[in-house]
């Protein structure tokens, strides 16, 4: 895949030698990569590996105990919380946090948020400049409806929405967002076979149509290695392995993470006298 | 069966969607206008109540309903409002320009209280308000200086220059000036930004946050929003009740401010109406119905408290959507006679959350 050649250009996210611990649990510890423009960078990793938490960190949720994390020259350890989406970063989560009662146009608008061009008080007049920008904001709400196909959901209560719809939704939210880089926490988790290819399909369309880069969390090794430029494995915190997807499944330190080592086997065998 | 068709995103911003809308709306405002002539001077006094009980109500459901921090300190508000007025009119001050100061120093100390529920959630944040209530009631028990404490404050009528808006059609069709333009107000929150920031905050605070939404400033705007359209309903009620003193903004009308937006409906601008009515309506429908009830129940203390007590844990196991909830489905019944379906309104369970943080 093409896009990741470009190891020399300036990476868009940045993290180095990043560290969190909960009390005594290093649950990262010492991470570090690059996410460059225009690819699709996974983490991958068996079940407490720390693959979520560095998502946290990177939006923010927790405070790296050290370490720093640059996003387009901006020092994001330094930013509220807030402000991380602001700059340009979107994100999913792994178990889907919609906003529940309200409709499915309600959540897009919500993404939205980060480009609102009024105040308060003319949100509360409601002037000729918020009618403007509320009907700009739906125009471009509409582009994204019509990118995933959502206009069948569009005034459907989020409450009232299967599952592989909503994941969807979220995807649809965060694009909303007209980020720079989009973060997906498992993306085909809870997903049937056809939705998880759908799912693939939709990424590799967000990088090649929309040119967002993605750094996304996941467990299906067939989509990981449709769609990933490069994988990095994690167990317990720390690095295992960085490179293209084949190469990481077939690295012996992600085979023994994953099933175990074979001296692990034998231990786990009954011993029959 | 209406069938909406829609050809400009215009329509979907529209606080009138159709027809129907503007037709029934209109009616309801003609009617309201024409109020005095239609009814009794005791009539139009209850009716203004209920309009000043629904500025408050509109308050608490953007607070409660929309962003889904529960205030069980909401009379402390209305109380600040009825203080405020009371004493800038008698030094005074023009009539609208006590009213502004009033909602004003309700909004600011609405951002005090607000401040709390940067930290405590749920359950807490309604023991911390509570405690705030009971603060308020008492400054103004204690500080008799400004508030006459238990003795009790009259109220001046509300007067501009030399004109003054003694009589009960003149005060309702300002109540109802008002109301409208509140109401109005929030409708156009609710449709902007601003308002999806606040159903953002209340159906997930961690997806709102990483919306971008700053959770801080919202959650204490709310709060200000709230605090004064109660300030306004409280100067309203100075002036339509004549006699301030503490024991009207204790926790009991708290309560029955809680209790009227959850019984009209939480999340609909309709239930602070519906809430506001019932408030209203109740205790004279009890009234009435003493005189048919067995003298041991009818004349029983405390009568009014069981029947509200009842009455509230009705709705939250058989209702929760509240009278708006009851009215959408009746709607839908005949809108859609006969395929109406039991579970039509039934909200599927929510999936497992992501953890929760801080």
């Amino acid at each position: 895949m093409s896009a990741a050649a470009g190891t020399t250009a300036a990476p868009l996210l940045s993290v180095r030698e990043i560290s969190v611990h909960f009390g005594g649990v290093r649950a990262v510890d010492g991470v570090s990569f690059d996410v460059q423009p225009g690819e699709v960078f996974t983490l991958i990793g068996p079940n407490g590996a720390g693959k979520t938490t560095v998502f946290n960190l990177i939006s923010r949720i927790y405070a790296p105990t050290s370490g720093r994390i640059e996003f387009g020259g901006v020092e994001l350890t330094r930013c509220a919380p807030h402000e991380v989406a602001g700059l340009g970063v979107a994100r999913t989560f792994q178990n889907i946090e919609l906003f529940e009662h309200a409709s499915v146009l309600q959540n897009l608008l919500i993404g939205r948020h980060t480009h609102r061009r009024t105040g308060f008080f003319g949100d509360l007049f409601f002037t000729p400049a918020a009618r403007a920008a509320a009907l700009q904001e739906r125009e471009e709400v509409e582009q994204v409806i019509d990118f995933l196909e959502l206009a069948h959901y569009r005034d459907s209560l989020i409450a009232g929405l299967p599952y592989g719809v909503r994941k969807v939704v979220e995807l649809a939210r965060a694009l909303c967002m007209k980020p720079k880089l989009l973060l997906l926490d498992e993306p085909s988790s809870g997903l049937n076979v056809e939705e998880t290819e759908g799912m693939a399909w939709w990424i590799h369309d967000i990088r090649r149509e929309l040119g967002i880069t993605v750094l996304m969390v996941e467990h299906d090794m067939g989509l990981v290695s449709k769609v990933s430029d490069r994988v990095l494995a994690m167990n317990q915190g720390q690095v295992l392995a960085l490179g293209d997807p084949a190469t990481v499944q077939a690295h012996p330190g992600v085979v023994e993470a994953y099933l175990g080592g074979s001296q692990d086997l034998s231990s786990l065998r009954r011993e029959r006298a | 069966m209406r069938f909406l068709f829609k050809t400009s995103y215009a329509q979907d911003i529209a606080l009138a969607r159709h027809e129907g809308h503007r037709f029934w709306y209109s009616l309801l405002v003609v009617l309201l206008v024409a109020a005095p002539w239609l009814l009794s001077e005791y009539g139009l006094a209850q009716l203004t109540f209920v309009l000043i009980y629904a500025i408050v109500g509109l308050g608490l459901m953007l607070l409660a309903g929309f962003t889904g921090l529960f205030s069980i300190g909401h009379a402390a508000f209305l109380g600040v409002g009825a203080y405020t007025e009371a004493v800038l009119v008698a030094a005074g001050l023009p009539f609208p320009l006590a009213l502004l100061c009033a909602m004003l120093l309700a909004a600011a100390v609405g951002v005090v209280v607000g401040l709390p529920a940067l930290r405590v959630k749920g359950i807490y944040l309604g023991i911390a308000t509570m405690a705030f209530g009971f603060v308020v009631a008492e400054v103004f028990a204690r500080w008799e200086s400004v508030t006459g404490g238990n003795a009790g404050l009259q109220v001046k009528a509300p007067a501009i220059g030399t004109w003054s808006v003694d009589d009960g059609v003149s005060f309702y069709l300002l109540c109802l000036v008002l109301t409208i333009v509140a109401t109005l107000g929030v409708l156009n929150l609710l449709r902007s930004p601003t308002g999806r920031a606040f159903v953002a905050i209340r159906d997930s605070e961690i997806s709102a946050q990483s919306m971008g939404i700053h959770l801080a400033r919202y959650k204490t705007l709310s709060f200000a929003i709230s605090a004064a359209l109660a300030g306004l309903g409280g100067a309203l009620y100075a002036h339509m009740i004549k006699f301030l003193s503490p024991d009207q903004f204790d926790i009991v009308q708290s309560i029955d401010l809680l209790l009227m937006v959850v019984i009209g409906g939480l999340g609909s601008v309709h239930g602070a109406f519906l809430g506001a009515i019932f408030l209203i309506v109740m205790p004279q429908a009890i009234n009435a119905a003493k005189d048919f009830l067995p003298e041991a129940i009818g004349m029983a203390p405390g009568l009014k408290a069981a029947v509200y007590g009842l009455v509230l844990i009705v709705f939250v196991l058989f209702e929760p959507m509240g009278l708006y909830g009851r009215w959408l489905k009746i709607r839908t019944w005949f809108s859609v006679f006969p395929f109406y379906r039991r579970g039509m309104f039934k909200r599927q369970k929510s999936f497992q959350k992501s953890e929760r943080l801080r």
